[in-house]
């Protein structure tokens, strides 16, 4: 079934943002405890995708792979360490601060953990007003206005405007966080796993009203998150990442319906599901994910893939376009619905000849 | 079928600083030899202390049984001194934690903590524990016993770590296997491999599994029966296929529907239960749900539905009828706006 944003979304095709060969490294000690050797650990390395306007792009990976730094760098909440972030073909990495604060208006974010990033000594007035004071927006009688108004938009009662964080349960700091973002009628949210501290049933409320304001407001929104059920039903395209890559990119039905990188197809046949009638080819990786510090050569994924060669050994395997809109980082992807079973299959035979 | 575990009536309390709580309250279930039964709940609901309870290990927390009987093979272990207790808790019942982290003691080796446990249920010689703790640790899933021995837990990945948990767990090889949330803290292709193996010593071992989860599709995957809590009472107990099928219970029903399905249609609202759950300090009277609950009547609101017998399963809802009926045509509520089927 197409989901009735990306047939929109197709007409558009307007990238609003660009990223270009993303690297964020940070350095790390070499050899012994005295040793002045500096090594670096790539967190981000070499990432190139596109957000078009009006889409939501889902990101998945295990934790380490770094998705999360990837949205902060995007952002420039940290600083990239190469490459090119590019906003309505901007690169607002050569920005300096006060060009910066002034698209900082149009790019936010959430967090996990609201309770992390609202001031515990404000009142959530103050906490989302001051938003306004900041950027000179709004004061006093006006500015007191204005967060109600948006109090309601996300579902908070507007007469709780002076109480404190704590006296509001997960999900209304949720909403309190995601008001806080909205404020500056932002056109692009980075939301880094904003429903994974929430209770399910709290948790549905939370995505409900991301929908909602993504349609109401026409909001692009990059959605970072591992609960891949979650990342299904909010995304229009997902990307998925591995030790710092992106392995694949595609449109949501793509993604789940047939997979193209072994990574991603073993990763979706385990993800525990309700609905038990459907029978799967449950394919369990094996060992873990390694040290992004030392990965491996060539493909990273080639220590746990069933398919992998000596190819996958030397050779860096690079994002191509497979088929139409659909990016693949593999040697070996598995093309026409094909899965890991059918391929190893394939592989052995044609080992015997 | 024989009953390894029956609770009944259990209430545990915990001494706040707002007075008393009853994280649990009145709650009867049991556990059958060789069945994985799965306890979901969301936080708060009392998922967590029950496990706690029959491992008698609330009264080192600060909490108490303060009324029910737990039997295990037949023995009130609710009515046993502490001692005796220690002779079936970590032996007959084991458990394992959502975080090893910090049930594994960072100054000892791995080796030394296996070898520990193995010793403090069975009087072998050194020799022949250290021999048990690596086909435990092979047992687990995890090669070159010999070096993983000598190692510190900080030397090891979280799913490691949790295997080797497990290998603590079972070296007095238990009837009883409790897992609270034994996955939530890693991530998806590790999460795999611990429930195989899980099921794969569940298997070999004939073990019963008492599983706590807040994750629904854990517990569809690994259980023969699910018990569903809500705010320290149980609501619904089931069988894995029965409750997946047709939900009796509205919370039951509610969770299972705001939870997205990976083949359900895209992008369309999630049904969601309205409002949050509820502080242990002011729990609703009545059904504790009712003031979430789409169905409720009067009659909820004043009076607490039992636990009851209904076609194959238990329930405690007064309106069980209303919710297979109006199934399809139901109104849910969502931030105060109601959203139409």
């Amino acid at each position: 079934m197409k989901n009735r944003n990306e047939s929109n979304n197709n007409t558009n095709y307007i990238p609003i943002i660009k990223v270009e060969n993303l690297v964020k490294s940070f350095p790390i000690k070499g050899g012994g405890y005295f040793s002045k050797k500096k090594n670096v650990l790539k967190a981000v390395d070499n990432v190139s995708f596109e957000i078009y306007k009006g889409e939501t792009l889902g990101l998945v990976g295990e934790s380490g792979c770094g998705k999360s730094t990837l949205g902060r760098n995007i952002l420039r909440l940290q600083e990239p360490t190469d490459g090119k972030v590019l906003f309505y073909n901007q690169n607002i990495l050569e920005y300096k601060k006060k060009d910066l604060r002034k698209v900082r208006k149009q790019m936010q974010i959430v967090y996990q953990d609201p309770f992390g990033s609202l001031n515990p000594r404000f009142t959530i007035g103050q906490s989302i007003g001051e938003m306004y004071e900041i950027h000179g927006i709004a004061f006093g009688k006006e500015k007191e206005r204005k967060v109600k108004e948006l109090l309601e938009t996300v579902g908070i009662d507007s007469n709780r405007y002076d109480n404190y964080p704590h006296e509001f349960s997960g999900g209304q700091r949720q909403r309190i966080g995601i008001a806080r973002a909205l404020a500056l009628n932002p056109e692009f949210i980075v939301a880094d796993e904003p429903v994974s501290a929430l209770d399910v049933s709290v948790q549905s409320q939370i995505i409900n009203l991301l929908m909602q304001l993504k349609k109401d407001l026409g909001l692009t929104m990059l959605f970072i998150a591992h609960g891949l059920n979650v990342v299904r039903h909010i995304s229009d395209r997902v990307g998925v990442m591995y030790l710092g890559n992106l392995v694949e990119i595609s449109g949501t039905d793509n993604i789940f319906d047939k997979p193209m990188h072994p990574y991603t197809a073993a990763l979706l046949s385990t993800v525990p599901d309700i609905d038990t009638t459907i029978k799967k080819d449950r394919i369990v990786l094996k060992g873990e994910v390694p040290s992004p510090a030392s990965p491996p050569s060539g493909c990273k994924f080639r220590t746990r893939c069933p398919l992998a060669t000596e190819r996958c050994k030397k050779d860096v395997p690079s994002l191509i376009e497979v088929e139409s809109n659909h990016f693949v980082a593999c040697h070996f992807p598995l093309v026409d619905g094909m899965t890991i079973k059918q391929a190893l299959a394939n592989k052995n035979k044609n080992k015997e000849f | 079928m024989v009953k390894l575990l029956d609770v009944q009536n259990l209430v545990t309390g915990y001494q706040g600083k707002n007075g008393q709580i009853k994280a649990v309250d009145g709650i009867s279930f049991h556990i059958n030899r060789g069945e994985t039964v799965s306890i979901v709940g969301e936080s708060g609901s009392g998922k967590s202390v029950t496990a706690m309870s029959i491992m008698r290990l609330v009264e080192f927390d600060n909490g108490e049984i303060l009324e029910g009987d737990i039997e295990f093979n037949k023995k009130k272990i609710t009515a046993i001194s502490n001692r005796e207790m220690e002779k079936i808790r970590g032996s007959k019942i084991s458990m394992i934690f959502q975080e090893p982290l910090t049930a594994l003691n960072p100054v000892f080796t791995i080796g030394k903590q296996i070898i520990e446990s193995i010793h403090f249920h069975q009087k072998i010689a050194k020799k022949d524990a250290y021999k048990r703790a690596e086909e435990l640790i092979k047992l687990v899933g995890i090669s070159e016993p010999k070096t993983r021995l000598k190692q510190y837990p900080h030397e090891l990945s979280g799913g490691m770590r949790q295997r080797v948990m497990i290998a603590i767990a079972l070296a007095s090889e238990p009837e009883l296997l409790i897992a609270d949330e034994p996955t939530t803290a890693l991530d998806v292709t590790i999460e795999a491999q611990i429930l195989d193996l899980l099921r794969k010593l569940r298997e070999e071992k004939k073990m019963s599994i008492m599983l706590i989860t807040h994750d629904i599709g854990v517990a569809a995957e690994m259980s023969n029966r699910i018990i569903i809590m809500y705010a320290g009472k149980i609501v619904e107990i089931a069988s894995t296929e029965d409750i997946f099928k047709q939900p009796y219970h509205p919370y039951t029903n509610g969770l299972l529907e705001s939870v997205p399905s990976m083949n359900g249609e895209r992008g369309i609202p999630l049904r969601s239960i309205e409002g949050s759950i509820p502080s242990l300090h002011a729990v609703p009277k009545g059904c504790r749900f009712s003031p979430r609950c789409p169905y409720s009547t009067e009659k909820c609101r004043t009076e607490e539905p039992p636990l009851e017998q209904k076609d194959n399963r238990q329930v405690a809802c007064w309106h069980v009828e209303k919710l297979l009926i109006s199934k399809d045509s139901l109104e849910y509520t969502k931030g105060g706006e109601t959203i139409e089927k």
